[in-house]
């Protein structure tokens, strides 16, 4: 079978989930409406602290046009998080639709990776369109330049960090995938999403970028597979990573992707092979 | 039986269901103690790196945000009901059966469904009180316990009033908006600093027209004994949580003009 046949169903899969998700236009401003206050306040906030002490910008890893950056960028990114699974996945198996999904001639992992990437890349895609055109273009020109979202430090800063938030598409999806999995065995997707959310928004960076956390940390917040959602790619963006340092970091994103993917793989199988369907 | 007793009543009840599913409330309420603890990590982060913030120190910081998340909790705790309105109630159509029954309307909307979870963000926010009162050697005689509770009274009646208003808003919408958010955890995110932190419109929005720094901001720098830099007199801090109240009230009477829209959807 050539290579073109066996993805077409993945591609497919991603493909309607993407165009399906597209259509939720009213909770896309409802939620672009969220983030323009959150980032206000943030932004504030930042501009208080770094403008109190003189020394900012010595006691601090980024200053302050890069925190507000890094603040809008966050809150263009914030769907890409995973903090909850894929509600059709939790749907299928409460409902018993998920045996249609184990009937398929497809690989089931690939089948949900992909659905649930569409399901992010429709979420993500016009939020962050919408940030930038307020953040990037509005703010300026209503004159609050200091408050702007500015652009990447060069052509290549801004290439790399596309190719990260890419790579931050897939490692998230990966690990929608985990989420995924133990959905379908607990059976209750609230309980595991209450507890998940909170540790994905501060080791992802989306909280306040990570740099600015104790200086001590930095290695092991640095390494850890939740950084390559967001602090990964915004440093790129700055061009705080750049040669050896910025491959290390696309690296790590890579790894991290491969190891959970790898992962979820395995307790899929598992999982799948103990699931009681419910209904009929 | 009155319609206090009923109140008890119900969320009687809403507490007994929840406490038949342990694992999952208890789980719950972890999240919610974490969730709405993260933003202390945020606070504490800025305050270690930067140090003082134009003359605040974390203690006094901490006030602001423990006397929030403690009104929030409670408010979200009994305003479930207005919250999920436009998808629970009048979709289905179960908002008829309320109507029908000789009792406010209110008092069983609050009765509906008290969270249990909520208390994970009330325990967070007593905590950081706790926190704040070593880490600024507040002292809490009868004066400052009296302006704390009263405080908490207006923060709860304040944030109920916000819920109040996103549930009449789906009078019209048939549908429960999250732009409310903005207003709910938004405006906990916002009441969380000192309110001269901010630029001058905003201190106007939090102050007259959704009146977060009259429950928080005001009232805490008469606990701290602390003169307000913006020039806010002293008494200011005492009578400033009647705003909540206010606020209530005004949300009700929107509360009343969607009411007399509602016609059933029906089904």
């Amino acid at each position: 079978m050539k290579l073109q046949d066996l993805v077409r169903p993945y591609v497919a899969a991603f493909a309607s989930r993407f165009l399906q998700m597209l259509q939720y236009r009213t909770a896309a401003l409802a939620g672009f409406a969220t983030q323009c206050w959150w980032g206000g306040i943030k932004v504030m906030v930042f501009a208080a602290f770094y403008g109190a002490t003189a020394i900012a910008g010595a006691s601090s890893p980024m200053s302050l046009a890069q925190a507000v950056t890094y603040t809008w960028l966050a809150q263009g990114l914030l769907v890409l998080l995973p903090w909850l699974g894929d509600p059709e996945v939790a749907q299928a198996v409460r409902t018993g639709a998920v045996a249609y999904d184990r009937l398929r001639p497809v690989d089931a992992y690939g089948l949900w990776f992909a659905r649930s990437a569409g399901w992010i890349a429709a979420r993500v895609l016009p939020r962050v369109a919408l940030m930038a055109a307020f953040a990037a273009v509005a703010l300026p020109l209503m004159g609050l330049n200091e408050w702007a979202w500015q652009p990447p430090a060069h052509v290549a800063a801004g290439l790399a960090f596309l190719l990260s938030a890419m790579l931050a598409l897939l490692l998230s999806t990966a690990m929608v995938m985990l989420l995924n999995v133990a959905i379908t065995a607990a059976l209750n997707e609230r309980g595991i999403s209450a507890v998940a959310t909170p540790v994905v928004i501060v080791l992802s960076g989306n909280l306040m970028p990570l740099a600015l956390l104790p200086d001590t940390w930095q290695t092991a917040l640095l390494l850890q597979p939740l950084a390559g959602l967001m602090d990964i790619p915004a440093r790129l963006y700055f061009g705080q990573l750049s040669g050896w340092q910025a491959i290390g970091g696309l690296g790590l994103q890579v790894f991290w992707t491969l190891a959970l993917v790898g992962l979820g793989h395995f307790a899929m199988r598992r999982t799948m092979r103990s699931l009681q369907i419910q209904g009929g | 039986m009155g319609s206090l007793a009923l109140f008890f009543r119900l969320v009687g009840a809403s507490i007994g269901g929840q406490a038949r599913y342990p694992a999952s409330a208890l789980m719950l309420t972890l999240g919610q103690f974490l969730g709405s603890g993260i933003e202390v990590i945020a606070v504490w982060a800025l305050f270690h790196r930067f140090g003082d913030v134009q003359g605040w120190r974390i203690g006094e910081v901490a006030l602001f945000y423990g006397l929030v998340n403690c009104m929030f909790a409670l408010a979200d705790a009994l305003g479930r009901g207005f919250d999920v309105l436009g998808t629970e109630f009048l979709r289905t159509g179960a908002f008829d059966r309320l109507l029908l029954r000789p009792r406010p309307l209110a008092l069983q909307l609050m009765g509906n469904d008290f969270r249990i979870s909520r208390m994970g963000r009330l325990l967070q926010g007593l905590a950081v009180v706790a926190f704040a009162t070593q880490q600024a050697g507040i002292v809490w005689t009868p004066a400052a316990v009296a302006i704390a509770l009263f405080a908490l009274a207006g923060g709860v009646a304040l944030f109920l009033g916000i819920l109040v208003l996103q549930g009449t808003l789906s009078f019209w919408t048939v549908e429960s908006l999250e732009i409310a958010n903005v207003l709910t955890y938004g405006g906990v995110q916002a009441a969380q600093y000192p309110l001269a932190l901010y630029a001058r419109w905003f201190r106007r929005v939090l102050t007259f027209v959704v009146p977060l720094a009259c429950v928080a901001y005001y009232p805490a720098l008469a606990i701290l004994g602390k003169a307000d830099p913006l020039g806010a007199p002293g008494w200011m801090g005492i009578v400033s949580p009647l705003a909540g109240f206010a606020f209530l009230a005004a949300a009700f009477g929107a509360w009343r003009l969607g009411l007399r829209r509602y016609a059933s959807t029906g089904s």
